[in-house]
């Protein structure tokens, strides 16, 4: 053990060296490889998912070669200002509080939620299923907003306690819903399942995430999926702070990836749904 | 360090959820000691037949927590929706309160039943002997001597299991009911204050048990007046 602790530091110092040295050939990503269906681990070990695709794509027009690689949740920042990484791509939320350590890019995946259902159930037929509204667009919203209202009126919905998505069901629909809180995603899953509640609301990725299972087969996205401020940034590419070159060229190439329909092309594929951001 | 104005706020939502955790503690614990006197019952008059099948039943639910029973009863159950719709149950287990309440009621009448037992076996065999010789016998015995004796020594582990419900009531936050603790929970969730909330929801819960309790001590003061000093 003594030499262990000798040796460590030794050991450390020289991979940080290493890592340092190599900085100029490889763009290196990190991921958590286990969030599907945004970045997962297949059981062959590789990683696969949405971001996987297109963090590949954003290297390809960045000319540049990229590793990327998978990394516990709570390690992914502490090891991008360590030097491990050169940037993360983990659907991580942009948020006040990342952002007085890191920087993010443009974000890539718009915030949204949307409302699962049974195929066969009483919210089967919701309007716009298939169309992303944007909530800050009130004229835009509105008529599609008082469709769903009319269509929700006296039905169950379930929605993870104490999320954006609990806030803005009770500020839309107030009292002519019944809502069923819940603590997480299976439970508000089973319960739709078993026809205690007649949707389930939630946001776009998890749904996605919760559809791929076989036993939710008989489940599918029903209505108009809900974007907008008031949800939140978004997700970005985590960089170190005042590493502004790498932040302007992963900039420059998530709008050219969004410009010529390949991110539309992935989200259809991964998620079922077009989740491109909008930018000013 | 104490904010006075938020604990105001804090109890008067929690307050909200004083009545959904009476009528569970209170529907089942009335459901709950009838089908208890029924185990009983069996275990006396029939003890080789359906006497085995309550024993097995309170082994079974005092054996398990009360938290898996009601998981069991919610979800579990839930997985067998066309059969239980076939036989008419579904309407009764899709809501999460009669689940709460079934599963509250099951768990308690297995416990009240060892109390009833208890109280029963404790009547001294020389008072019913004597009732025999004074010419009593059946359901007379059993109304004038019987049950009078057990129901007094029954009495103060009855009052404990009836404190217990109040606050096995809580767990009905886990199926969605929205009673004092799911509401606490919603508003820790939204303040992430887990001292004051918890704080006033356990003060609530001591409230409701102290008014249980004093009840009970009356009922206990009458029943034993013959023995008052």
């Amino acid at each position: 053990m003594k030499v262990l602790h000798l040796i460590t530091p030794i050991l450390f110092g020289l991979t940080m060296a290493t890592a340092a040295h190599a900085e100029d050939k490889v763009l290196r990503i990190a991921t958590e490889g286990a969030f599907y269906p945004g970045n997962f681990t297949k059981p062959d070990g590789s990683l696969d998912g949405f971001e996987i695709e297109l963090a590949k794509d954003l290297c390809t027009r960045m000319k540049v070669t990229c590793e990327i690689a998978a990394q516990d949740w709570d390690g992914l920042i502490p090891s991008l200002n360590a030097g491990k990484y050169d940037a993360i791509m983990a659907s991580m939320s942009i948020t006040d509080k990342r952002l007085e350590v890191v920087d993010f890019s443009i974000p890539y995946i718009r915030v949204s939620l949307a409302f699962a259902t049974m195929g066969d159930g009483p919210l089967a037929d919701l309007p716009g299923t298939g169309t992303v509204v944007n909530l800050d667009d009130e004229a835009a919203a509105g008529p599609a907003i008082a469709a769903l209202h009319e269509a929700l009126k006296g039905k169950t919905i379930g929605a993870q306690t104490a999320t954006v998505g609990v806030d803005y069901l009770t500020k839309a629909f107030g009292g002519d819903i019944t809502l069923n809180e819940y603590k997480s995603a299976e439970q508000s899953d089973l319960d739709l399942l078993a026809g205690r509640v007649d949707a389930v609301f939630a946001g776009a990725p998890i749904l996605a995430a919760s559809l791929s299972k076989p036993e939710m087969k008989g489940v599918k996205i029903a209505g108009y999926t809900l974007s907008g401020s008031m949800f939140g940034r978004g997700a970005g590419v985590a960089v170190r702070k005042g590493d502004d070159a790498l932040k302007t060229d992963f900039n420059e190439a998530i709008r050219a990836a969004a410009a010529d329909g390949t991110m539309s092309k992935l989200f259809v594929k991964w998620y079922g749904i077009d989740l491109t951001p909008e930018w000013k | 360090m104490i904010d006075l104005a938020f604990l105001r706020e804090t109890f008067a939502t929690l307050v909200s959820g004083v009545p959904l955790t009476l009528q569970l503690a209170a529907l089942s614990s009335l459901l709950g000691a009838i089908f208890a006197l029924l185990l009983v019952w069996a275990q006396v008059a029939l003890p080789s037949t359906l006497g085995r099948v309550a024993r097995f039943y309170i082994f079974a639910f005092r054996g398990t927590p009360l938290l898996v029973q009601l998981f069991l009863i919610y979800y579990g159950l839930s997985q067998f929706r066309p059969t239980l719709s076939a036989l008419g149950l579904w309407g009764l287990l899709r809501d999460p309160y009669w689940c709460a309440v079934l599963a509250l009621m099951f768990n308690t009448a297995a416990y009240c039943a060892e109390i009833f037992r208890g109280g029963l076996q404790a009547v001294p065999a020389g008072q019913v002997e004597a009732a025999r010789a004074a010419g009593f016998s059946g359901f007379l015995l059993f109304r004038r001597i019987v049950f009078p004796i057990a129901l007094r020594q029954a009495l103060p582990g009855y009052g404990n299991e009836l404190v217990l419900m109040v606050k096995a009531t809580s767990l009905a936050s886990t199926v969605t009911l929205m009673e004092i603790t799911g509401l606490a929970a919603k508003a820790i969730s939204q303040s992430y204050r887990a001292i004051e909330v918890f704080l006033v929801a356990g003060a609530l819960y001591l409230v409701l048990n102290v008014v249980l309790v004093q009840a009970l001590g009356l009922l206990e003061r009458r029943l034993m007046r013959h023995l008052a000093r």
